[in-house]
């Protein structure tokens, strides 16, 4: 079996500006947080970013990253709106493609089925097709003749997911109770790259959960890095919660310029191991 | 056993949410809130026990947090496509006619307020009955024109040619509507304890029918308050409404 361990850096690395990056989890829960940390500092820009949105969002807004968002929505789930993506939206700053939960998941299955479209009833009588003037509707050519929406296939060249254990070859195992969409994110994508709080021996997978734990197989995946708090400040269970004390002093942070210049300098401006370590010396202070 | 006259509006809210859900069998009851959370508990403790009910998570469960069952994010929007699904969402702005706005407020593409964004309403209200809850009934969010339709209303449906939606009920914190009226706009069904009619209509953004008789919503009785209680014994239902 290909070795398939990377350095974060060596997953930035693979990056583009401009290139069409997924990021999986769901909102505030199992994002790859180290990852996008990591392209937050690159200076990647020009990127269009597809997910369900969460803090990852309005991080890699925050670091100039971001031209076009593809999402249903984006919140911190326990803080309902994303003060740097609000901020982004009402200057303008990002374009939008704005697609009903469903229309994702059709758009990720479209692509990793590598069909153009895939039809759908959702969006039909609501204004997701009048802010979305490039999507069609399509004719059923059996005798009920419905019109549906033909969701285009949402194509990434790169997904970037968060798990609970992987093995050297890039098996990757969740362990919490909602693999969200990662296993779709990572079919769409040319490239596929997990991160992990453990690598364990493949042998050992099997001891962390049942079978159908193991949402991800090698076969999807370009390269796995481990990344201890990985997911860090959103929720990682059963390895760790969100770290609300944490996303509250982001959301704090993020409402005001000189507030995230610090936030960002304590936090953000060091490599991963700086950020692990500036979060426990708070977690510390605070305690 | 306490009496149910001691009732406040939150819970007369807890029951009117708990009726919207009565009937509708082994389905998925999504409440969005806690008080339309209460109402789904609540229903599923007393008249309506095959309702299904998630942990806000993954999980199926009982009233007394029992697993049954395992719903990720996935199946959900699987179950959506079948219809067997029944969800009281919230709204930042309705229309008469039940088009609903959670996305952003003001012009689209530069918003003077970005919301959470569409979510699942364009694909919930096209594929399975959709309540409303407004915990503060105000003619800014009951108005007479939404910025952007997520949920989709009657007459957005009827323009575009598909099925008419199936809005059950709105539940306010001064009253319970519904789209009964012929033309499907929305009509007042009865007004909480201590509101009056003139008092709904001021405070809704459209003009609002209003049948001759209009009954005071139900308030629950000392066992349905009791329950209410026990599901939330700390009282935060009290800080949600108005």
């Amino acid at each position: 079996m290909t070795d398939r361990v990377l350095g974060i850096d060596d997953v930035v690395g693979q990056l583009q500006p401009g290139m069409t990056i997924g990021v999986g989890g769901w909102g505030s829960r199992r994002k790859p947080m180290a990852l996008v940390r990591a392209i937050a500092r690159s200076g990647l820009s020009g990127l269009t970013v597809v997910c369900f949105g969460g803090p990852d969002v309005g991080l890699l807004i925050a670091a100039g990253c971001v031209k076009r968002l593809v999402t249903g929505f984006v919140t911190l789930d326990s803080i309902p709106l994303e003060p740097h993506y609000r901020r982004a939206r009402q200057n303008a700053a990002i374009e939008l493609t704005e697609l009903d939960e469903g229309m994702m998941q059709w758009g990720l299955l479209a692509a990793a089925q590598r069909l153009p479209f895939l039809p759908t009833k959702a969006g039909l009588g609501s204004d997701v097709l009048a802010v979305n003037p490039q999507l069609r509707t399509v004719r059923s050519p059996y005798a009920d003749g419905e019109e549906l929406v033909a969701v285009p296939a949402l194509r990434l060249d790169v997904a970037l997911v968060h798990m609970n254990r992987a093995d050297a070859g890039g098996n990757g195992q969740y362990l919490g109770p909602d693999p969200y969409f990662d296993d779709l994110f990572c079919l769409a994508a040319e490239q596929a790259f997990v991160s992990c709080e453990r690598i364990v021996p493949t042998a050992g997978l099997m001891d962390g959960g049942a079978a159908q734990s193991l949402l991800i197989n090698r076969a999807m995946v370009s390269g796995v890095v481990e990344t201890p708090g990985g997911a860090h400040f959103t929720s990682c269970v059963p390895d760790y919660g969100r770290d609300e004390a944490f996303q509250a002093e982001y959301a704090a942070a993020a409402g005001d310029e000189q507030a995230w210049a610090s936030f960002r300098a304590r936090y953000l401006d060091g490599d991963e191991a700086s950020y692990q370590h500036a979060v426990r010396a708070s977690g510390a202070e605070s305690r | 056993m306490t009496g149910a006259s001691t009732a406040t509006i939150a819970e007369v809210c807890v029951l009117a949410c708990a009726q919207a859900w009565r009937g509708n069998g082994p389905i998925l009851a999504s409440p969005l809130g806690l008080i339309p959370s209460l109402g789904a508990r609540l229903a599923r403790l007393t008249f309506e026990p095959e309702l299904l009910i998630t942990d806000g998570e993954a999980m199926l469960v009982a009233p007394d947090e029992t697993v049954e069952g395992w719903l990720p994010y996935r199946d959900v929007l699987r179950l959506v496509a079948t219809g067997r699904r029944h969800m009281m969402m919230g709204a930042a702005q309705l229309d008469r006619y039940g088009n609903q706005n959670i996305s952003a407020i003001g012009d689209w593409a530069r918003p003077t307020a970005q919301l959470l964004g569409v979510r699942g309403a364009p694909g919930n209200t096209v594929n399975h009955a959709v309540s409303y809850w407004i915990p503060r009934h105000s003619p800014r969010v009951l108005v007479a024109r939404v910025d952007m339709v997520c949920g989709v209303g009657y007459d957005r449906a009827a323009a575009a040619g598909i099925s008419a939606p199936d809005l059950r009920v709105v539940v306010t914190d001064k009253a319970v509507l519904d789209f009964g009226s012929p033309d499907h706009s929305m009509r007042l069904r009865s007004v909480h304890p201590g509101v009056s009619v003139e008092q709904v209509r001021e405070l809704t953004g459209f003009p609002l029918g209003v049948p001759d008789d209009v009954p005071v919503t139900p308030v629950p009785t000392g066992g349905e308050l009791d329950l209410i209680r026990r599901l939330d014994p700390g009282g935060r239902r009290e800080a949600e409404v108005g």
